[in-house]
């Protein structure tokens, strides 16, 4: 393999490593800081307890969110010189605002919230886990500002052999990095809602802390229908955006190869790159596609066909993605809805079958994040900048093969090691359950 | 593109997140790396590591912004600091990873070794930034070879890791670990109780001869290796920086002798970061120079992004940077006690 190869690979190993963390982060300390406020306003324990508990199982997966993004800064200059000399201008400004006004304040917050409980009043610990919160997600709407810019640039002007910024409220109001950032929040949300529902239902099955984890469970799957209704919502407006600015990756995304006017979804398909065309089409629904795409049933869609091939996005990887990533999203309200109509029952514990699901649910929503990330950056090959840059021309050109394949390999190997030692962590954490003794926090907050 | 104050203004912002980055995170690395010879228990490492536990995250967070600033001012210069310094940069990340993850992860079991594999970490990965960092700036005050040709944009870099460990680099490095160990050393003395906190001051107190021994053979070395010292002749009231750098080292010792030890932490805060002051207005106005060829010189002026982004980032410098700091202000204030055994052996939260 040659630098490019190997550096689009470490990009997307580190990226995707670096994704295992962040969706449950964004969600997770939404989760958190309304179970304090619940204790703040009630005074009722059992909710300090779950805020510590959570509040565990988040802080070990924080670790890795954090350590594991500077990497991305790192590597955008480390790897893609090219692209970052070509379009720093423009792309700087959103990584460097993250880090001012997102990452600071998240950074500074979470260490006041972790070791100030015997050290600020009840409300000024609470305002600091949703500082926290707030930071979080506002430090993934400018990430996603920044890459809604890379799938759909707006507001420079190429001059002085790069691109310019020239209009910053365009990039912040880029529709496409807005929908983007809508769409991957509550996805990280539904991460966060089927791993607290799948924790929960360990313990249920187990008849342990059995209130605990109920309450636990009922906040998730309320949180979690929501959620996952949410994605499906925005991730159709995402889908019409696609239609709209990356036909190709649309085409790609749903294999059509011939351009056509009211577009039918074939439920079953298998594209064949190499013949141009579907190696087979069953049950098809009429028009859906040019409906989903534009909101019309008698919309023309555009296919591969009508892009030069040099343009055109690999089609099976982004097409098996789309689907499964679709797949998994209606399993989610399917699931979280009926896991909201069981938390109101009496006897959740004994629906043993479903908690099962749900405890086996854990990864999916992970790997829907995944495949989502798949669809948007194999989608957008052979582009690094949409129609503006291709990726072969962003790699550094300073860097060789052999030191790639290098960083490559110990990438892969610290990771591999610190991941495995996380997910011990977490399993570890998680099924100790609650802790009992809360004597300490309380005596000292008793203060205000 | 027409050279402009915002060139110049920016080139002062990145000197300062540079400076301010060394003097916050220069404790975290000096503790961790000064905590093997300081601790003596189990208990005492945890005393260390939870003395900096509120504060590492947020401190790290200004190299993230050096790092972004450099991106979105002089998209140039990071694009060839970043590639052209590729294996040391990820050295320097790896060790960054592993130093975060081992604050969390050392306390979340109970077996000795587990323990004592943390702390072997923590070492190494507070130690090799501290190097890293001074042997990446020993080379940046003193020229990397590279040639640029910025109306072709084309960039060629004949280096490789070991082009970097010259006499000069190593030297910078040697003066970096230094500089943190007395900061790092001076910080524990402040931020813990009884025998810990004497042994640091100690520590401290035994460091400071050898960095005032290392920093005058820098400032030496400094003449024939770089071009630093040009600046300096040509505007004799910059030489206020290293004379600012020189007098907070000496008082270190002045104070620190009369057991004054808060005094001398904030006069090694001030030594650290009027050191890279020192250095960064002695590159002025060149960002990175060639060793090579003085047109190959990244420059404030051939690197940086245009006009429009250089206003829009100081507008938001302006708004937020005060924000930041008064919050960071606040909550150094609330963790400003000491941490003692007791602290942490009742304290189920910390680290």
């Amino acid at each position: 393999m040659d630098a490019l190869m190997l550096s689009r690979v470490q990009f997307a190993v580190t990226c995707m490593f670096h994704f295992i963390f962040v969706p449950l982060t964004l969600g997770i300390s939404i989760m958190i800081a309304w179970m304090e406020t619940r204790y703040v306003a009630s005074g009722d324990e059992m909710w300090l307890r779950m805020t510590k508990f959570w509040g565990k199982l988040f802080l070990i997966n924080f670790a890795l969110g954090v350590v594991t993004g500077i990497t991305m800064e790192f590597q955008f200059g480390m790897n893609w010189a090219e692209y970052s000399r070509y379009v720093g201008d423009i792309f700087g400004a959103p990584l460097a605002i993250e880090a001012t006004v997102a990452f600071f304040m998240e950074s500074v917050f979470i260490g006041l919230w972790i070791f100030g409980w015997d050290k600020v009043s009840k409300r000024v610990h609470l305002l600091s886990i949703w500082l926290v919160a707030l930071a979080t997600n506002l430090s993934g709407l400018w990430i996603l500002l920044a890459n809604g810019w890379m799938q759909h640039p707006v507001g420079y002007v190429l001059r002085n052999n790069r691109a310019e910024m020239v209009d910053f409220m365009a990039l912040v109001t880029n529709p496409y990095g807005l929908i983007k950032f809508g769409h991957q929040i509550v996805s990280g949300y539904t991460v966060a809602a089927f791993f607290v529902m799948g924790v929960s239902a360990w313990h249920l099955l187990r008849k342990n802390e059995v209130a605990f984890f109920k309450r636990s469970f009922r906040q998730a799957a309320l949180f979690g229908l929501v959620s996952s209704l949410l994605v499906a919502v925005i991730g159709d407006l995402h889908a019409v955006e696609i239609a709209k600015v990356q036909p190709a990756k649309f085409a790609a995304m749903e294999s059509i190869w011939e351009t056509q006017k009211g577009a039918g979804l074939n439920l079953f398909l298998l594209p064949d790159e190499k013949r141009e065309c579907n190696a087979f089409e069953r049950l098809c629904v009429p028009n859906m596609v040019s409906m989903l795409a534009f909101h019309d049933t008698a919309a023309e869609v555009r296919g591969l066909k009508d892009f030069p091939k040099d343009e055109r996005p690999p089609v099976l990887p982004v097409f098996l993605s789309f689907r499964a990533m679709v797949g998994l999203g209606t399993y989610f309200i399917l699931a979280s809805a009926l896991a909201v109509l069981l938390s109101f029952k009496k006897n959740l514990e004994e629906y043993r079958f479903f908690l099962t699901v749900l405890l086996f649910s854990i990864p999916l929503p992970y790997i829907a994040n995944q495949l989502g990330w798949i669809v948007a950056e194999v989608g957008r090959q052979p582009w690094i900048v949409y129609g503006v840059l291709k990726t072969a021309a962003g790699v550094s050109k300073n860097v060789s093969a052999v030191q790639v394949a290098v960083s490559l390999a110990g990438f892969t190997l610290l990771y591999g090691a610190l991941g495995a030692i996380d997910i011990y962590l977490l399993g570890k954490y998680a099924k100790k359950g609650p802790d009992n003794d809360l004597s300490g926090i309380i005596n000292v907050q008793g203060r205000d | 593109m027409e050279p402009n104050v915002f060139q110049v203004i920016w080139f002062v912002l990145w000197g300062v997140l540079w400076g301010v980055y060394f003097m916050l995170d220069g404790f975290v690395l000096g503790t961790g790396f000064m905590s093997g010879f300081l601790a003596k228990n189990d208990t005492e490492r945890r005393v260390l590591i939870n003395t900096v536990g509120p504060v590492w995250d947020g401190n790290e967070v200004w190299l993230v912004t050096a790092g972004g600033v450099t991106f979105a001012a002089f998209p140039t210069t990071y694009a060839l600091m970043f590639s052209n310094l590729y294996t040391a940069l990820l050295l320097l990340l790896f060790a960054l990873i592993v130093r975060g993850v081992a604050f969390e992860f050392r306390g979340k079991m109970d077996s000795p070794g587990w323990k004592s594999g943390w702390d072997y970490a923590i070492t190494v990965s507070s130690f090799v930034p501290a190097l890293l960092f001074g042997v990446a700036f020993g080379n940046i005050f003193k020229g990397i070879p590279m040639r640029n040709d910025f109306v072709t944009a084309d960039f060629a870099y004949d280096g490789s890791l070991l082009t970097l460990l010259n006499p000069y680099g190593l030297l910078t490095g040697v003066l970096f670990v230094m500089l943190f160990a007395v900061h790092g050393s001076l910080y524990a003395a402040i931020k813990t109780t009884g025998d810990l906190s004497a042994r640091a001051a100690v520590m401290a107190g035994k460091l400071w001869l050898p960095l005032l021994v290392v920093a005058v053979a820098f400032l030496g070395y400094s003449y024939p290796a770089t071009k630093l010292y040009s600046n300096y002749l040509a505007t004799p009231l910059l030489t206020a920086l290293p004379a600012i750098a020189v007098l907070s080292l000496l008082l270190i010792k002045v104070f620190a002798a009369n057991g004054r030890l808060h005094i001398a932490f904030l006069f090694s805060c001030l030594t650290i970061t009027f050191v890279c002051f020192t250095g960064v207005a002695g590159l002025f106005p060149n960002l990175i120079p060639s060793s090579l060829d003085p047109l190959s010189n990244l420059t404030i002026y051939n690197s940086s992004s245009s006009l429009y982004t250089l206003k829009l980032m100081a507008g938001v410098a302006l708004v937020f940077v005060p924000i930041v700091i008064s919050y960071k202000i606040w909550v150094y204030r609330i963790f400003r006690g000491r941490v003692s055994s007791e602290d942490v052996l009742a304290d189920h939260e910390a680290y």
